[in-house]
């Protein structure tokens, strides 16, 4: 989203709230067909779905310049889609084919895209955030205005490093936001077995300003990220947001029998009652934003397009062995 | 090197002067680490340069090595060329998952998109009395790693010129100093700019009875027993590979090749070390022509103690490579 900043819910255009919609779709769509290419032995390795998720990377991304910086994580699809991805680049890396981003030498958990300041999604937990504390440092020292996000989930709370560039940012008033996906789980571990004390009081403890919101309202999560991001990119300093959110599916697609850790009507109550999407939906409706046709027309539009993409990444090649040594050195 | 354009400059000044050279030539490149400004660090090889630059480019950062190599980490990435001062090469392993699975991989991983053009500069080196966590030599966990260029300078000659280098390279490189060099060891430097190339091994003294490969602060060691050696009738060869990776194969084993003995003398730890990569190479590449097979010294295999007399023993002399050398050429 280019042009100049929007302050209020007022400011924001009906095209662009149908726009959150379709990318919020798209992610969807996206993650859906992945489950459905690993489970048919096509897809190699891991994926960790973003669904159930996508309000966060939306609304957030939404509220950020293309030539903004994201860093993301493990479970990063929704991530580098909603910053700009493009889907058959995305899956064509997922199948490890040279079309995608990394010339199939990243896969699922890497990937990276300068062209959407993409700095890359890092499969160590809470590995990114000295990456985006830095990229938040050049933006300062270059003073060329752009802000970084720092995508990690409730699991990164309990990594150092954290805790080490959020001190750095601070001190330093770095343009970069700190951005708290709390889906509930690290892997199979509920974060009330890992998380002592209150979550917004690390923030709190090096002066940043931090805040809280519920991460399956995408206009919520959109106003707060806007807020927060024009503040930081005006010189305003570091932020902390939390979108409380929840994981629907097991913490990797092979992640299926989930109830010693998570009961069925837990996940059921969270899909009927909170699903980002429909809630968009219905408001969209309600505020004559959109019709319903208009919406199934969109979700028409986003699965002619995954299913292009799936198909594109499907026959592309293979790198050839040349490709093993190459890229090591610039 | 002309010897009108040279002056004497000791191993600290050679590197103060390739940072402070280097940030002239490019606004691009800083410097961050635990009391650089200021204090120049505790070994004062940066003072004066805050005067210069400014605390914008030489930035104090809290006791964070984790969190300030990361964000250089993503400063490289975006623009910038930091220069990373880890006080002791002990507290390099603070660092390991931002430069081994961060720095290191970044290009390879999304595809050669971004690029990591960074400089880790540390410290290596035993017998300063400082005990376990600050004497180790752990040069050998970064040379493991693709992506990453290891950096082992011997000289204030190499050091400036090799320096130059990292700072211009586009890629990770840990640069390793030996902290006794920095006020001790002086050496001619020229006054017109220069660089090194990385992966071109220095023969520092030539011989034909027996080669002795060494890095850093073993280069002075063997430099003396090579003396000591030419008193009883051996001519050795001493040879610097200045970078661990990448590693000029060839001058190795052409020098053994050469001279039909080998001892390779590095501080590290032997054990799954710089020197038993070297030996290996050398054993690979000049097989036929060794009289003998080739010897390896370097730290002993113990935690670094604090007494002096306990920590001398762990680290090789001159006197026990000419012992070493004078048995491998069935001279003892």
């Amino acid at each position: 989203m280019t042009g100049p900043a929007l302050q209020t819910e007022s400011a924001v255009t009906t095209k662009q709230w149908v726009d959150m919609y379709r990318g919020m779709v798209a992610i969807r769509r996206f993650e859906e067909h992945v489950n459905e290419l690993y489970t048919r032995a096509l897809m190699p390795g891991l994926a960790h779905l973003y669904i159930g998720e996508e309000a966060v990377a939306v609304g957030v991304c939404s509220a950020l310049r293309p030539d903004d910086y994201i860093t993301s994580t493990h479970r990063g699809h929704g991530h580098c889609l909603a910053k700009g991805a493009s889907p058959r680049l995305m899956f064509a890396e997922l199948l490890g084919k040279e079309a995608g981003y990394c010339k199939g030498k990243g896969g699922s958990m890497h990937i990276a895209d300068p062209a959407t300041g993409n700095l890359g999604a890092n499969a160590i937990v809470g590995g990114s955030a000295g990456i985006a504390t830095g990229a938040a440092f050049s933006a300062k020292r270059l003073g060329n205005g752009r802000v970084c996000v720092c995508f990690f989930g409730d699991g990164a709370v309990a990594q150092g490093l954290l805790y080490e560039v959020m001190n750095l940012a601070q001190l330093w008033q770095l343009p970069v936001i700190y951005l708290c996906e709390n889906n509930l789980y690290s892997e199979y571990t509920h974060t009330s077995e890992c998380l002592a004390g209150d979550l917004l009081a690390r923030p709190a403890a090096v002066g940043m300003r931090a805040e809280s919101v519920d991460g399956q309202d995408l206009r919520a999560v959109y106003q707060a990220a806007r807020r927060l991001v024009d503040s930081a990119r005006n010189g305003g300093g570091p932020a902390f947001l939390l979108c409380n959110t929840y994981r629907y599916r097991g913490h990797h697609v092979g992640d299926i029998n989930r109830e010693y850790y998570r009961a069925k009507q837990e996940e059921q109550r969270w899909m009927a009652e909170r699903d980002p999407i429909k809630r968009h939906a219905a408001w969209l409706i309600e505020r004559n934003l959109a019709d319903a046709n208009t919406l199934q027309q969109i979700e028409a539009e986003v699965d002619a397009e995954m299913q292009a993409a799936v198909e594109f990444a499907i026959a592309a090649p293979y790198p050839g062995p040349d490709q093993v040594e190459k890229d090591i050195y610039a | 090197m002309p010897e009108a354009s040279t002056r004497e400059l000791t191993f600290g000044e050679a590197i103060r002067e390739a940072i402070a050279e280097e940030m002239r030539r490019d606004s691009r490149v800083f410097l961050l680490g635990e009391d650089v400004a200021e204090a120049g660090t505790p070994f004062k090889v940066l003072s004066g340069l805050v005067d210069e630059f400014g605390k914008e480019r030489i930035v104090d950062t809290p006791i964070s090595e984790p969190g300030f190599t990361g964000l250089a980490v993503g400063a490289a990435m975006t623009g910038l060329r930091p220069i990373v001062d880890i006080m002791f090469g002990d507290f390099a392993t603070l660092t390991m998952d931002q430069m081994v699975n961060q720095a290191a991989k970044i290009h390879y991983m999304s595809g050669g998109h971004w690029k990591v053009p960074m400089v880790m500069r540390t410290t290596l080196g035993a017998t300063r009395r400082s005990a376990a966590q600050h004497s180790q030599s752990l040069h050998a966990w970064f040379s493991h790693i693709p992506g990453l260029k290891v950096v082992v300078p011997s000289t204030p000659y190499d050091a400036k010129g090799l320096l130059k280098t990292a700072i211009r390279d586009d890629n990770p490189v840990v640069f390793f100093e030996d902290k006794l060099m920095y006020g001790k060891l002086k050496g001619p430097v020229p006054l017109e700019e220069y660089t090194i190339p990385f992966g071109v091994a220095d023969i520092k003294r030539s011989g034909n009875d027996i080669t002795l490969v060494a890095t850093s602060s073993m280069v002075q060691v063997a430099l003396g027993a090579a003396d000591l050696l030419a008193g009883v009738g051996i001519g050795a060869e001493v040879i610097d590979p200045r970078t661990t990776w990448p590693l000029d194969e060839r001058t190795l084993i052409a020098s053994a090749a050469k001279t039909s003995h080998v001892i390779v003398i590095d501080e590290g730890y032997g054990r799954y070390g710089v020197t038993a990569e070297i030996a290996s190479v050398i054993a690979e590449g000049a097989f036929y022509h060794l009289e003998a097979p080739v010897k390896r010294m370097g730290a002993m295999h113990v935690p670094i103690p604090f007494s002096p007399p306990l920590e001398d023993l762990t680290v090789p002399t001159e006197q026990a490579v000419f012992a070493a050398a004078r048995e491998l050429c069935g001279k003892g």
